[in-house]
């Protein structure tokens, strides 16, 4: 007969497109994220939220999260977590202030340096999980502190205060600022609002500039990170190791994947992106803070939970990280646009936390064809 | 039993011995592997089957004796080196990653590349063809490449495991204890694909501790016990009982013989 030139196993059952669509790390981050919008498009459109300036205002928000998820997401598949982010956010912007303002070396050095320093610290944090073999929250709860500590000593020490300001004095002229500070296609924001698309300031010093005036590059920062995530994590073969890293490190060994290699690759680059966000956060406000950056490490693993990775390793997506880190950011200044008491976003939190994990543990359930 | 002497042994193993602080796990054992064979090594829990295999791996490095592959001897340092030189090992548990795709498993650490505008990137496409045909050609039919290992049953990830290795060019395939968890249809799929693999001329060295699933594919039969070895038989010279006793040291199991009838 015809049908026996293509043998099926009858047990494999077809499966539904709704079941496959199922599959997807990302679904839960999508239908978040469509969630949040609709609700915030009923009850907060007259607010402002989604005039020029609020949206924004929201995006920034959001590619603060969605730079430091990336990285939470990469090491959290490779089976790690970094529980410093928050703690290397504020000691790289105090890096800067150190060396840009305190020693007045050129800005571009000092931000060279701490990459440099910053990177490394990952580096050490990766070595120390892989050497002794602990689990990577102790170690970088460790980290957390030190980190944490030193960003409030060397301030108190050398200046006495615990915020450096002066960064953007020291940042003019730096061909390297630019890169975390500056804004893109502000000739063609201006241009906006000489037609009219874009509301105008209509009197004070900057009449007849566009209320927006530009892309952030903190926006350009989290999108260049997203892709480049993304594309790591699905279209190459060390983004196969990072599953595989992260999905069973000893069945990964077994197979020449070089695992130690690629989780402190992963520690590092979640360094990266912590300094990455630190500059763009110091070159904005012109100061550093010894506070800055608190909490962020648990609000990066949100976004990435949310965004359908498993707590356990081996599975997840960027592209649902960051889409977590948009819902995020979108409620967070949400509820300020709708007015709604601050303090609830942290119960929002909790709630979607418990709601994406229990998702997450059904949908690998239904991967793995587990009961 | 000059049967084999036309073709010299791939693998020599000459007077193994290891030892982990005070213990001694193998105390001198020696074992010759041939291409195109199965060589059975049985041996109850404990007598140093494991170990044994690691050595051949590359995982540990032996405390005295040689070994010599294709004649050459060979000190690997780490696995790595054996499964480039040809020595490949499919473990009982730790092959395969549940939740990549059966595609994605079984390229790794050999993932393809294409290179776009310099860059290399992970050739998914070619990745995709290979492993449907491959596993068509095991009798496996996937939903599609990019179904999750962990939808498929332990026979089925043996054999993702052993075609991959093939795949990847192993001269010698070392499969330990790979029917010890699986059901009666399941081992026999397992057993068929060793067969399909030894006619290709590999050589297999299929850890069991199972007589009658060595007996179904094996061509010899070496039995370890507390460290040593008592021998190599070749197929037909020995019976299962035999094989049974030695490999309990042919003493407890002789007064429960009665009483479970050959059965084990």
């Amino acid at each position: 007969m015809a049908e026996t030139a293509t043998p099926t196993d009858e047990r494999v059952k077809e499966m539904s497109r709704l079941r496959l669509a199922l599959m997807r790390p990302e679904l839960g981050g999508m239908v978040g994220a469509v969630a949040v919008f609709t609700f915030f498009l009923l009850f907060a459109f007259d607010s402002g939220m989604f005039a020029s300036q609020g949206i924004m205002n929201w995006t920034v928000v959001s590619a603060q999260f969605m730079i430091i998820a990336v990285g939470a997401c990469l090491l959290m598949i490779a089976g790690e977590f970094d529980l410093s982010v928050g703690s290397m956010i504020g000691f790289a912007g105090m890096m800067i202030a150190v060396f840009g303002v305190v020693l007045a070396w050129p800005m571009w050095i000092a931000i060279l340096i701490t990459f440099a320093i910053c990177v490394a610290i990952g580096a050490l944090n990766g070595y120390i999980v892989i050497r002794t073999g602990l689990p990577s929250f102790i170690v970088t709860l460790a980290f957390l502190f030190i980190l944490r500590g030193f960003t409030i000593y060397i301030p108190q020490t050398i200046e006495r205060k615990t915020i450096i300001g002066g960064i953007r004095e020291a940042a003019e002229g730096d061909w390297l600022a630019p890169i975390f500070g500056g804004k893109i296609l502000t000739g063609f924001f201006q241009w906006l609002g000489d037609i009219g698309v874009l509301e105008t300031f209509s009197r004070g010093s900057r009449e007849g500039q566009p209320v927006v005036d530009g892309i952030p590059m903190l926006i350009v920062w989290a999108l260049i990170l997203v892709a480049f995530g993304h594309i790591l994590l699905t279209r190459t073969r060390f983004g196969n190791w990072i599953y595989a890293s992260g999905g069973d490190a000893e069945a990964a060994r077994n197979s020449g994947v070089p695992v130690n290699r690629v989780k402190i690759a992963m520690f590092m680059f979640t360094a990266f992106c912590a300094t990455v966000f630190a500059l763009c956060q110091v070159m904005e406000f012109g100061s550093a803070g010894a506070d800055r950056g608190l909490l962020k490490e648990f609000e990066a693993i949100i976004a990435v939970v949310i965004g359908g990775a498993l707590l356990t390793g081996g599975y997840g997506s960027v592209i649902g990280a960051a889409l977590g880190a948009l819902i995020f950011g979108v409620v967070q200044q949400g509820l300020f646009f709708a007015g709604v008491e601050s303090s609830l976003f942290r119960v929002f939190l909790g709630v979607i936390l418990l709601g994406a994990v229990i998702l997450n543990t059904y949908i690998r359930r239904m991967i793995t064809g587990e009961r | 039993m000059n049967t084999r002497s036309d073709h010299a042994p791939i693998v020599q193993m000459k007077n193994i011995e290891k030892h982990f602080g005070p213990v001694i796990a193998l105390a001198g054992v020696s074992v010759d592997v041939y291409p195109g064979e199965c060589h059975c090594l049985l041996g109850d829990n404990g007598a140093g089957k494991s170990t044994f295999i690691k050595t051949m791996s590359g995982v540990h490095k032996p405390t005295k004796g040689e070994i010599l592959f294709e004649g050459r001897p060979m000190n690997f340092s780490t696995p790595r080196d054996a499964m480039d030189a040809g020595i490949a090992t499919v473990h009982q548990h730790l092959a395969m990653i549940p939740l990549m795709s059966v595609a994605r498993n079984f390229f790794m650490g050999n993932e393809p590349t294409k290179k776009i505008a310099g860059i290399s990137f992970f050739d998914r496409e070619f990745a995709d063809r290979v492993t449907m045909e491959e596993m068509r050609k095991m009798g496996i039919n996937l939903r599609g490449p990019d179904q999750a290992v962990g939808t498929l049953s332990g026979g089925e990830r043996q054999t993702v495991a052993i075609s991959r290795a093939v795949y990847f060019g192993a001269k010698v395939l070392i499969l330990d204890e790979p029917t010890s968890a699986l059901g009666v249809r399941q081992t026999s799929n397992v057993l068929a694909t060793i067969d399909k693999v030894r006619k290709q001329g590999v050589a297999v060295v299929f850890i069991t501790h199972n007589v009658r699933h060595a007996l179904a594919v094996g061509d010899r039969f070496t039995v370890l016990n507390r460290g040593q070895t008592l021998g190599t038989a070749q197929r037909g010279q020995i019976t299962p009982d035999e094989l049974q006793d030695m490999m309990a040291g042919g003493q407890e199991l002789a007064t429960l013989e009665g009483s479970l009838g050959g059965t084990v």
